[in-house]
């Protein structure tokens, strides 16, 4: 009986380059004053956030994407052909399918790649180095693009105070390949559905298939008026994000901070032995207390991006990871942390020695 | 198990570190939000140390309940019974 064949493995996998693309457009905290009543002191004491970035209405998720997957490919050294697979993060790209990666891969010229979206919010990047890493370490591809990417100003109401003013656009890329060293660790991710609407859209996108059609949308406890208890007829049918800021709080600062200590455990690493700590950037003062939790050396480098772009969910690893190599060159090649955690409730994290 | 008194000066003792407050300031009929400006973050921070010095569990949902500083240390006192 003739033998099934099966692929070869690589025995190592690491980032081989990273790419960012920040939309040009910024929003202030007086820009967001505009919109809801507070204050710059208020929103940088309690967020960290001075300004985020939004892109126009002529810049798409996938024109992001493809600005990020250039400059990582180009770091990388790696073209389109050499692409197995296409991996792109997000829960903005606009089309229910196809996928963006499909179209992705072939503006990079990455045809017949295999091309997939993946939806795990903020922790998307880190799934996506996930199963990147898998890939490539089981033989199935040689070289992996993992892209996180959001639009999150068309699912934002610029009037509601529980996530929006937090929240911006962007992109960030890696390509994933084989190594001589290892420079991954193995991940650690999972979710927790019992939160599942702990970061929630206000009601789902069939509201609108249902009204147009004369009939009854799904009641929304995010869009009642708090005055009379009730719904108004005339309540947006663009369904948009919103979070309990509270238990989000809660579930990042300190479960995240124990999945971090578990990756960290996982990569057999100590944390004196880390150059940097890269976690989503949801709130500064979610950094600051996972910072604590992990009782994190000074030595070890700590990403706030958030300050300047904003909670951008799949994106924020990515970028921050960007920013700190061009803030901090000596940082390449040294192991980073990185987690991501958010709407699922999903979280994912591991060690990288960075590109 | 701690008493009540007990509970009150931990208590003191986690908001002093988490805001910088005096302990005296931390009084049972002391508003967390108006009058010892405890924002929802700092709360959390405070419930989840709480929690851990207590060994009780508060539900996120319970926190909104606990507006004044007797009311963190009844739900304290019962949790622990």
């Amino acid at each position: 009986m003739a033998t099934l064949k099966q692929n070869t493995p690589n025995a190592h996998t690491r980032i081989l380059g990273i790419g960012a693309y920040r939309p040009s457009e910024i929003v202030t905290n007086e820009d967001v004053c505009q919109w809801i009543d507070s204050s710059d002191e208020w929103i940088v004491k309690r967020t960290g956030v001075h300004t985020r970035h939004r892109a126009p209405a002529d810049v798409s998720v996938i024109d992001m994407a493809e600005h990020a997957a250039r400059e990582a490919m180009a770091a990388a050294g790696v073209t389109g052909e050499q692409l197995d697979a296409v991996i792109v993060s997000s829960v903005t790209f606009p089309y229910l399918t196809p996928s963006c990666a499909a179209l992705l891969a072939d503006r990079l010229d990455a045809t017949p790649a295999a091309a997939y979206d993946i939806s795990a919010a903020c922790a998307g990047y880190c799934y996506g180095v996930a199963q990147a890493d898998a890939l490539v370490r089981s033989g199935d591809s040689d070289h992996v693009l993992v892209i996180g990417v959001e639009k999150l100003s068309d699912v934002i109401d610029n009037t509601e105070r529980s996530i929006s003013f937090l929240l911006g656009d962007g992109a960030g890329a890696v390509v994933i390949g084989p190594s001589d060293v290892p420079g991954i660790s193995p991940s650690v991710w999972g979710s927790d559905g019992s939160k599942w609407d702990a970061i929630r859209m206000t009601h789902p996108l069939t509201d609108i298939r249902a009204v147009e059609q004369g009939g009854q949308r799904t009641f929304s406890k995010d869009l009642v008026d708090p005055e009379t208890g009730e719904m108004p007829e005339d309540a947006t049918l663009w369904p948009t994000l919103r979070q309990d800021g509270q238990t989000v709080f809660r579930w990042a600062s300190w479960e995240g901070a124990r999945v971090a200590k578990e990756a960290l455990e996982a990569s057999g690493l100590e944390p004196e032995d880390l150059a940097a700590f890269v976690p989503h950037q949801a709130n500064m003062r979610i950094i600051d207390q996972m910072v604590k939790v992990l009782k994190l050396p000074e030595s070890v480098v700590v990403a706030r991006d958030i300050a300047e772009a904003g909670n951008t969910s799949a994106a924020s690893i990515p970028l921050a990871t960007h920013r700190l190599l061009a803030e901090h060159p000596e940082l390449s090649g040294k192991p980073s942390l990185q987690i991501g955690f958010g709407a699922g409730l999903v979280y994912g994290a591991q060690v990288v020695l960075l590109p | 198990m701690a008493s009540k008194d007990e509970i009150l000066a931990g208590l003191a003792e986690i908001v002093n570190e988490e805001t910088g407050l005096e302990t005296e300031a931390v009084q049972l009929e002391k508003s967390f939000t108006e009058d010892l400006d405890i924002d929802s973050i700092s709360m959390m921070t405070i419930v989840v140390n709480a929690e851990e010095k207590f060994d009780v569990t508060i539900p996120d949902e319970e926190v909104k309940n606990l507006k004044t500083v007797e009311d963190a240390v009844n739900f304290i006192d019962n949790a622990q019974g």
